[in-house]
C-alpha cells in the first residue's frame, strides 16, 4: 500500500484554457485491481441516442446487454412492458432543478405527462458516460439529446400504434413495446419540436419529487446506511503541505470496533459510531512535517510572480489599474461526503459530486480496480456550486471500508470542508483602456494572472485589444466555482468600463451601448435599465447607481444596482436583473436560478474571502465566514427575455457575473470611492480611497 | 461498553437511558451525556430530516421546535431535552397532509437543493405559531436571527411561502 500523489502534486503544469476549471488531480492513489459490472433491458423498448454520426448501431434487434455501453452513447429511455417511462441520464441533480427540466423536455417529446416519466440519474452502473455537470452544459447539450431520445421513441410508438389501428395515448405505451426487446437508435439528425410549438415544456413546473424535500424524506449521501455500516473521521494535517512523519496509533487500536489506516500520508479511522470515531482520532498522536506556510499577505505578488508592468498606447483619455480577486469557498450546506462498500474486489460508493464518472476514474486511478467493478451513485445532492468536482470523500471512505471490510460512512465536518475542499482561484488583472473624445474605445490591453480565461474577450467593439491569461502557481488548492473566471473578468472589465465613461463624460448606459455590437447583449442591457428605472433615477446625498453586462455561456446578463453609503457602511438597496438564454425551459426554475446566483454573488462581490496564514486558513467556520444571509437581500427585479427562436443555453452561472461590478459602480457614483478588490466592502468602505 | 477504555474521557462512555418525545411519541435511546439532539435524532432515531450543516449553530440547518421553540439540536444535548415536545421535519405531516407552510414551500418553490430546507421550515413554523400575522421586516429579522442559511439563494422565496402561510391562517 502506498500513496503515489498527495494532495500538493500540482498535476500538470499546463493545462488546456477550457479544462482550466478541471485542474486539480487526484488526493490520492491506492494499489489494487480488477473488473466486470454488467447491465441489461431484458424486455421492453430502448431508445439509445449515439452522440457520433457514423458510430453505427444495429437499429431494430435485440439487445443483448452484458456489455459495457460504447461510449459514444450519450442518453436512453426505456419504456417497460408496463407502460413505465425510464430516461437515463450521467447528470446529477445539485439543486439546479434539471431533474424537473429534463423531464419536462422528455414529456413534451413524448407526448405523456410528466407525472408518468422517472429519470434515473448519474448512477455509473445504469447510465451513460457523462464528463459532468458543469459549465452550465446540461441545458444546451443533455436537455436536446433527451428530446432527441423521446421524439425516436415516440416515432417508434406511432408506427406500432399505426401499424395495429390505434389511436397513440400514454396508456397503451406498455401494451405497444411488448414482446421481443427492441432497441432503436438515434443520431443527432432527429429533429425535436421547436420552442414555438411547445405545451409542457416552456411552461413553469413544480419541482418533480418536491414534496421528498419538504417533508425531509429525500436521502442525501449524508443520510444514507448500510447493514453494519461503520463511520469514520479523517486525521488532517495542521497546515497545507504538510505530510505526515510519525503516527502513534496504538491507543486508537486498541478501541472496541475501531479500525485504524494508514497509508503513506493518509491516516484515517472508523468506528461503530460517529462518536467513537471521533475519539479514536483524537487519541492518534500524529507527528507532521511543516509544509511551505502560504500566506495571504503576498498571495497576489506571489501570482503575478515576475510578469512586467503593461503598457497602453495611443487614445486621448487613459485608464490603468490593477483588480484583485480574493480566493472564496462554494461552502455548499450538505459538506462532501461518501458512503463506500467493497464486496470482494467491486466497490461501490454513494457520494454528492458533480462528475460520477470522474469520481469512478479517481477511484480506479486510486485502487487500481477496473472501471467497471466500480459503480458510483450520486443521490440528488445538496448543492455544489462546482466545489464537487473531485471525489475527495469517495476515495478516503473507499480506502478505509478497504481495510474495514464494512461499509464505511465519511462525512466531513464543515472545518473540513473549509479547508480540504478547493477554492475559487484567487487571481490579479491588469487593465488598461483609452477612449477618444467621442466615447469610442479605441484600445484595450488585459492581462488575467490564475483566475481564468472565461469571459475574458470583451465584448465590445475595439480595433487595438490585447486579451491575456497567466497561468500562475496557486497557493492553495483551487478548482471550478458557479462562473468563476467571468466574475473576476466581469468585475475589472465593467469597473473599467464605468471608468472609461467617466473619463469621456458619459452616461454609463449610453458609453456601453456605444460601444457595443452585440444586439443580444443590448436587448439585456435596455431590458434590466427599463425594469430598474435608470433613466429616471434621481441622485441624492450618498446614493448611487450602477451597471454592468456581460456573456458568459451562451447566456446575456445586465444587471443594475442602487447602493446607499452612509458612516462607512454600504448598504444594497435594490438590483435589477436581465436574462437572457433563448428559448425557456422552465420560467420558474430559470428566475429561481437567476435570483439564487444574484444573492450567491453578493458574498463574492461584498464580504467573502478566504483567509490564510502560515499555512493555516484563518476563518475556515461559518461563524468567521460571511456567507449571504437573509439581511444581506435587497430587493430584486429579475427580468427574462425569452427567445423562443434560439436553442436553450445554461443558466446556473451566467446571472452571478454582473452582481460585483454594477455594485462597485453604484458605489463609486455614490462616493467617489474605486473599489478594485472582491470582495469589495469586507470591512465597510476602505479608509484608503482611489478616486477617479 | 461496560468498560471504559481508560484514554477515553469517561464522560464519553456513560450511556444513560433517557426518554425522548419525538414527533409524539416516547422513544427510549441510550445517550452518552456529550450526544448532541442532532446525532441521537439522526444516527439513533433514523431521523435524517434534520441536516446537519455547521456544528456551530450558525447554519440552522439542524432547527427542530422543541416545547414551540425553534432549537439548533446541534448545540442542544440530547439528554437535556428529556420529557420535552421535540418535533422534527417529519412530525408536521398529518394524516398524508403537509403543514401549510410545507405547502407554501412547494408553491413558491421555496428551494433549490433542498437541504435547508427542513431547519427552514422548522424555524418558521415556530415563528409563526408565535407571530401569526408578521410583516417582512419580521419575518427576514427572525430567520436572520435564527442563523438559518440557504447557500443557493432562495431567501426571497422563503419569505414569501412564510408571507403566504401567515396570510392564509387570517
Amino acid at each position: 500500500m502506498h500513496v503515489f500523489d498527495d494532495a500538493w502534486g500540482r498535476g500538470p503544469t499546463r493545462v488546456e484554457e477550457d479544462r482550466y476549471e478541471l485542474f486539480e488531480g487526484p488526493r490520492y492513489r491506492f494499489e489494487l485491481d480488477r473488473r466486470g459490472f454488467v447491465k441489461t433491458f431484458s424486455a421492453g423498448l430502448l431508445v439509445l441516442l449515439v452522440a457520433k454520426r457514423g458510430s453505427a448501431q444495429e437499429s431494430g434487434r435485440g439487445f443483448s446487454g452484458g456489455d459495457r455501453m460504447p461510449s459514444d452513447v450519450g442518453a436512453w429511455l426505456h419504456i417497460a412492458e408496463d407502460g413505465a417511462v425510464t430516461v437515463f441520464t450521467g447528470k446529477t441533480e445539485i439543486g439546479q432543478n434539471i431533474r424537473t427540466s429534463l423531464t419536462q423536455a422528455v414529456a413534451e417529446e413524448l407526448g405523456a405527462p410528466i407525472a408518468s416519466i422517472s429519470l434515473v440519474m448519474a448512477d455509473t452502473a445504469k447510465t451513460p458516460y457523462d464528463m459532468g455537470t458543469f459549465g452550465s452544459r446540461t441545458t444546451p447539450t443533455m436537455n436536446a439529446q433527451l428530446r432527441k431520445v423521446a421524439a425516436a421513441a415516440r416515432a417508434v410508438l406511432a408506427d406500432r400504434a399505426k401499424a395495429r389501428g390505434k389511436t397513440l395515448t400514454p396508456s397503451i405505451f406498455g401494451e405497444l413495446v411488448k414482446g421481443s426487446p427492441l432497441v432503436a437508435t438515434v443520431t443527432n439528425t432527429v429533429a425535436p419540436k421547436p420552442a414555438s410549438q411547445w405545451t409542457v415544456a416552456g411552461q413553469a413546473a413544480p419541482k418533480v419529487d418536491g414534496r421528498d424535500f419538504v417533508t425531509g424524506r429525500h436521502r442525501y449521501t449524508t443520510d444514507l446506511t448500510r447493514e453494519s455500516m461503520l463511520h469514520a473521521k479523517i486525521v488532517r494535517p495542521p497546515a497545507y503541505g504538510a505530510t505526515l512523519v510519525n503516527a502513534d496509533t496504538r491507543a486508537a487500536e486498541a478501541m472496541p470496533g475501531v479500525v485504524v489506516v494508514r497509508d503513506g500520508n493518509f491516516l484515517g479511522v472508523a468506528a461503530p459510531t460517529v462518536a467513537a470515531a471521533g475519539a479514536a482520532m483524537e487519541a492518534i498522536k500524529a507527528e507532521w512535517s511543516a509544509g511551505p506556510r502560504a500566506s495571504a499577505r503576498t498571495l497576489f505578488a506571489d501570482l503575478k510572480g515576475n510578469a512586467g508592468p503593461i503598457e497602453a498606447k495611443g487614445g486621448a483619455k487613459n485608464v490603468t489599474a490593477q483588480y484583485t480577486i480574493a480566493y472564496i469557498a462554494h461552502a455548499p450546506l450538505e459538506p462532501r461526503a461518501a458512503v463506500a462498500e467493497w464486496q470482494g474486489d467491486a466497490l461501490t460508493v454513494w457520494t454528492g459530486t458533480q462528475r460520477p464518472f470522474g469520481v469512478q476514474q479517481e477511484l480506479v486511478d486510486a485502487f487500481h480496480v477496473a472501471a467497471d467493478r466500480i459503480r458510483v451513485i450520486v443521490p440528488d445532492t445538496g448543492s455544489a456550486y462546482g466545489g464537487k468536482h473531485t471525489g475527495d470523500a469517495a476515495v478516503e471512505a473507499a480506502r478505509i471500508a478497504r481495510a474495514a471490510k464494512k461499509p464505511v460512512k465519511l462525512v466531513w465536518t464543515r472545518e473540513e470542508e473549509f479547508w480540504w475542499a478547493y477554492f475559487r482561484p484567487a487571481g490579479v488583472i491588469d487593465v488598461s483602456g483609452s477612449v477618444g473624445a467621442d466615447g469610442v474605445l479605441t484600445a484595450w490591453q488585459y492581462h488575467n494572472y490564475n483566475s481564468g480565461p472565461s469571459g475574458l474577450s470583451t465584448p465590445y467593439a475595439i480595433a487595438n485589444a490585447i486579451e491575456k491569461f497567466h497561468q500562475s502557481e496557486s497557493p492553495l488548492r483551487q478548482g471550478s466555482y458557479r462562473g468563476l473566471a467571468a466574475t473576476a473578468n466581469h468585475f475589472a472589465r465593467e469597473s473599467h468600463m464605468d471608468d472609461l465613461a467617466r473619463a469621456a463624460a458619459m452616461d454609463p448606459l449610453a458609453f456601453r451601448l456605444k460601444n457595443l455590437r452585440n444586439e443580444r447583449l443590448a436587448a439585456a442591457l435596455n431590458a434590466a435599465a427599463s425594469k430598474f428605472g435608470w433613466a429616471a433615477r434621481k441622485k441624492s446625498q450618498g446614493v448611487g447607481f450602477g451597471l454592468a453586462c456581460g456573456i458568459e455561456k451562451g447566456g446575456y446578463t445586465a444587471t443594475c444596482a442602487e447602493v446607499e453609503a452612509s458612516n462607512g457602511s454600504v448598504t444594497i438597496r435594490r438590483l435589477a436583473v436581465a436574462f437572457e438564454c433563448g428559448a425557456i425551459v422552465n420560467p420558474d426554475g430559470l428566475d429561481n436560478q437567476v435570483s439564487g446566483a444574484v444573492v450567491q454573488g453578493l458574498g463574492g462581490a461584498l464580504f467573502e474571502a478566504i483567509e490564510f496564514d502560515g499555512g493555516r486558513l484563518l476563518n475556515g467556520r461559518f461563524s468567521r465566514y460571511r456567507v449571504p444571509r437573509f439581511a444581506d437581500v435587497p430587493p430584486i427585479d429579475v427580468v427574462l427575455v425569452n427567445r423562443a427562436d434560439l436553442p436553450s443555453a445554461g443558466a446556473g452561472e451566467t446571472p452571478i457575473v454582473g452582481v460585483a461590478p454594477a455594485i462597485g459602480n453604484a458605489i463609486l457614483d455614490a462616493t467617489g470611492v474605486r473599489i478594485r478588490s472582491l470582495p469589495m466592502i469586507p470591512n465597510g468602505l476602505p479608509a484608503s480611497t482611489s478616486q477617479v | 461498553m461496560s468498560q471504559c477504555p481508560r484514554w477515553w474521557r469517561v464522560v464519553e462512555c456513560i450511556l444513560m437511558k433517557v426518554i425522548l418525545r419525538v414527533n409524539g411519541t416516547a422513544r427510549q435511546v441510550e445517550v452518552a451525556p456529550g450526544d448532541s439532539l442532532l446525532s441521537v435524532l439522526r444516527d439513533t432515531l433514523d431521523l435524517t430530516g434534520t441536516k446537519y450543516g455547521c456544528g456551530e449553530g450558525q447554519c440552522g440547518a439542524c432547527t427542530v421546535v422543541i416545547d414551540g421553540q425553534a432549537i439548533k439540536s446541534c448545540q442542544t444535548k440530547a439528554s437535556q431535552t428529556e420529557g420535552r415536545a421535540i418535533t422534527t421535519i417529519e412530525g408536521l405531516e398529518r394524516n398524508g397532509r403537509l403543514h401549510p407552510l410545507q405547502e407554501a414551500f412547494l408553491k413558491h418553490e421555496a428551494m433549490q437543493c433542498g437541504y435547508c430546507t427542513p431547519g427552514m421550515i422548522m424555524a418558521g413554523v415556530a415563528f409563526l405559531t408565535a407571530n401569526p400575522n408578521p410583516t417582512d421586516a419580521a419575518i427576514v429579522a427572525a430567520m436572520d436571527k435564527n442563523k438559518n442559511v440557504c447557500r443557493c439563494g432562495t431567501y426571497p422565496r422563503i419569505v414569501d411561502a412564510l408571507k403566504d402561510t401567515a396570510h392564509a391562517r387570517i
